[in-house]
């Protein structure tokens, strides 16, 4: 009975000295792994700002009105004019909806 | 010394006296046994003391460790040398809808070690070749001149680099930088203000703001808590941009030399645009000029430097005051015949101007005699008390770097004489924004704001400076002068546009005034039904030569600028026009008496 105590513990120990063995590496792959990760994170948050950069580049207020300018063959865009805003009841349409909740939505921000 | 079990002469002694021997025996090993347990129990005893102690020495490793755990930031092993790659060393600027005013770009400085180097004069060749403002033989010279560091260049794009590279020289080495880029070119210019390298080291320089809001909060920016939050400004870009286009249409049709205009929330005192022309790049700042009038470089801020006086638009001061103590009311008759006389100074009108007007139509026929004579009725104590609570004492508190030195000039002394002066702007120099808070608290139902330049979601309404009732008379008699007085030109229909126009001559370097140099002003809000921003527009020696002779007053340069600013940015500011707005909210007021 003892002596099979004693060969169980000697197995345990064994099983856990290899299971230690086995996590320490696989932590040592995973921390490299991480690393790697980490550093490819670092290179797409750089690539996002620079893409940000570039996006707000090209969207450049100088840059759109020329491209209107350009465009405007196929793209008639023209800026806004107060006479764009009406209010729904001076619209030629059958009243479906009432003009309350709609009389202050368009001047809101 | 080990005692015996059976000792002889004890022994001897009990078969003598007819003893049991066996009991000396087995007291003997009682006792040896007693003394046997007693040794064990001290030694347990002392084990059991170590034991604890090391116990209790473990235990506390183990919770010092853990407090010290605990005490730490959480960072995974390995993300530390990974962030400082990550996060930019400057927060970015965003307008107030997020759009990118100022970001970072990672970029390299190419710097040189001329004992590495191996074809010191060909390298020097094939680097002008590629940068052409550098010298092919400036740099020979450094790179033989037996230094061991040369700096060639701050910055390269990625181009440029591989060419570099592609030199195939081992003494030339690139340095990681990062590097401020405004996206949006020279709109906001003056507002952003600009940014430079600070201390440079050969992996890393420093970005430092140079000028505008990214020196006024260069903290702020710089702080490494604050990093990944952009700083929300109150502009809003498409705003600006129509601006700037509007306002520069304008200037090049009056013929004028300068322009300035404010787009400010009269209930928060946010600008949603501030515009300064001439402008320039703040991606490649011109250095400050160092002859000539300062006023006239790109760099210079007119919307916030330019401190001037402001003539006509100062007008509306003294009517509200009048006003608010119910001296008048907009429909009072005055009679306004000059010249009359104020202290030293002579006031008279434009020859033109009606000899008998309303209040109301003091400020839309813009009748200095009339305004003189309101400001004697208040006195000069709570005019000066007056204008120092609308903020005129004191330079705006705007997160801007030259805010704090654009200090308005307003008289040592006041005196009769300077009040009458003060009453239709002159003898007080202040700038377009501390114009705007002031206007904006005139029309918001009296309260003071402070304006800003970052976003605020709140309404950030001060103190009463005003009564609600008095704020809302002076929106009608503001409307009055778009309807019927000066600024007839302004009007775009539906957005209910009140303001009054200023034309104030230029000083002269020599004292006094230039008669056709004028700054032509225009200050208003809208819609005056329930007003919601204010809009000031400013022109530098302007002049409309499209009639027999020059025209330089604000009635004819300034508001037809301002008609069509109004018309491009009201749409962007989402106003709507309204059709008819009841008589109730809107006092019409009559200008002319019958």
């Amino acid at each position: 009975m003892r002596t099979l105590l004693i060969l169980l513990a000697g197995f345990g120990v064994l099983t856990l000295a290899f299971w230690a063995y086995r996590e320490n590496y696989a932590t040592q792959q995973a921390l490299r792994e991480v690393k790697a990760l980490q550093r490819e994170v670092a290179a797409l948050r750089e690539a996002i700002a620079v893409n940000r950069a570039e996006w707000a580049y090209l969207n450049r207020p100088d840059r759109l009105a020329e491209l209107v300018v350009a465009n405007v063959g196929e793209l008639p865009l023209f800026a806004i004019t107060p006479e764009q805003f009406a209010a729904l009841s001076n619209l030629p349409l059958p009243s479906l909806v009432p003009d309350e909740g709609m009389a202050a939505e368009p001047g809101d921000p | 010394m080990r005692t015996p079990l059976r000792p002889l002469p004890q022994i001897l002694r009990a078969r003598v006296e007819g003893g049991n021997p066996d009991l000396i025996e087995a007291e003997n090993i009682r006792l040896r046994h007693e003394e046997m347990r007693e040794r064990a129990r001290a030694t347990a005893a002392q084990r059991i003391w170590f034991l604890t102690a090391a116990f209790c020495l473990l235990f506390a490793i183990i919770g010092l460790r853990m407090g010290v755990l605990a005490a730490t930031q959480p960072i995974e092993p390995g993300i530390a040398e990974a962030r400082a790659e990550i996060q930019a060393q400057r927060a970015d600027i965003v307008d107030r809808q997020g759009r990118v005013m100022a970001t970072n770009l990672v970029t390299h400085a190419l710097y040189a070690h001329p004992r590495d180097m191996i074809d010191p004069i060909g390298s020097a060749r094939a680097l002008a070749a590629i940068f052409p403002d550098l010298d092919a033989d400036t740099l020979a010279r450094q790179f033989t001149s037996g230094r061991s560091f040369v700096w060639v260049r701050r910055t390269l794009s990625p181009e440029q680099r591989q060419r570099v590279h592609e030199i195939g020289e081992p003494g030339l080495l690139f340095g990681a930088r990062e590097m401020r880029l405004y996206p949006n070119g020279r709109i906001a210019a003056h507002v952003l203000g600009g940014a430079s390298f600070g201390q440079e080291g050969v992996d890393s320089a420093e970005v430092i703001g140079t000028a505008g809001i990214e020196r006024a909060l260069d903290q702020r920016l710089r702080d490494p808590a604050l990093l990944g939050q952009p700083l929300h400004l109150s502009i809003d870009l498409s705003v600006q941009a129509a601006l700037t286009e509007t306002l520069e249409a304008g200037m090049g049709l009056m013929n004028a030399k300068g322009a300035a205009a404010l787009v400010m929330d009269v209930r928060t005192g946010e600008l949603l645009a501030m515009v300064s022309l001439p402008d320039f790049d703040p991606n490649d700042r011109p250095n400050p000029r160092v002859t000539g009038d300062p006023g006239d470089s790109p760099l210079f801020n007119r919307a916030l430097q330019g401190v001037y006086e402001l003539g006509s638009v100062m007008k509306v001061f003294p009517v509200a005051q009048a006003l608010e103590l119910g001296l008048v009311e907009p429909r009072t008759v005055m009679d306004v015949k000059g010249p009359i006389r104020a202290g030293a100074a002579t006031v008279r009108d434009h020859p033109t101007t009606p000899r008998v007007l309303t209040v109301a139509g003091i400020i839309a026929k813009s009748s200095n005699v009339g305004t003189v004579k309101l400001a004697t009725q208040i006195g000069h104590g709570p005019q000066e008390e007056f204008l120092r609570r609308l903020g005129f004492f004191a330079p705006v508190p705007l997160e801007l770097s030259e805010a704090p030195g654009a200090r308005p000039l307003v008289p040592a002394k006041w005196s009769d004489t300077t009040a009458a002066t003060v009453a239709y702007g002159h003898g007080i120099s202040a700038n377009l924004v501390h114009l705007a808070s002031a206007y904006a608290s005139l029309v918001n139902g009296g309260l003071r704001v402070t304006p800003t330049l970052l976003r605020r979601d709140d309404p950030a309404l001060g103190e009463r400076l005003i009564a609600p009732e008095t704020s809302a008379r002076m929106r009608g008699v503001l409307r009055s002068t778009v309807t019927q007085g000066t600024a007839r030109q302004a009007e775009v229909a539906g957005y209910y546009l009140g303001g009054k126009t200023g034309t104030a001559e230029k000083p002269s370097r020599g004292g006094g005034y230039v008669d056709d140099k004028v700054v032509a002003t225009f200050a208003g809000a809208f819609p005056m039904t329930d007003p919601r921003y204010v809009l000031v527009v400013s022109l530098d020696e302007a002049e409309d030569t499209t009639g027999t002779e020059a025209r330089r007053t604000a009635g004819w340069t300034t508001v037809p600028v301002v008609q069509v600013v109004l018309r491009r940015i009201g749409p962007l500011l989402g106003v709507r026009p309204e059709p008819e707005p009841a008589e109730t909210v809107l006092a019409d007021y009559l200008v002319l008496s019958e």
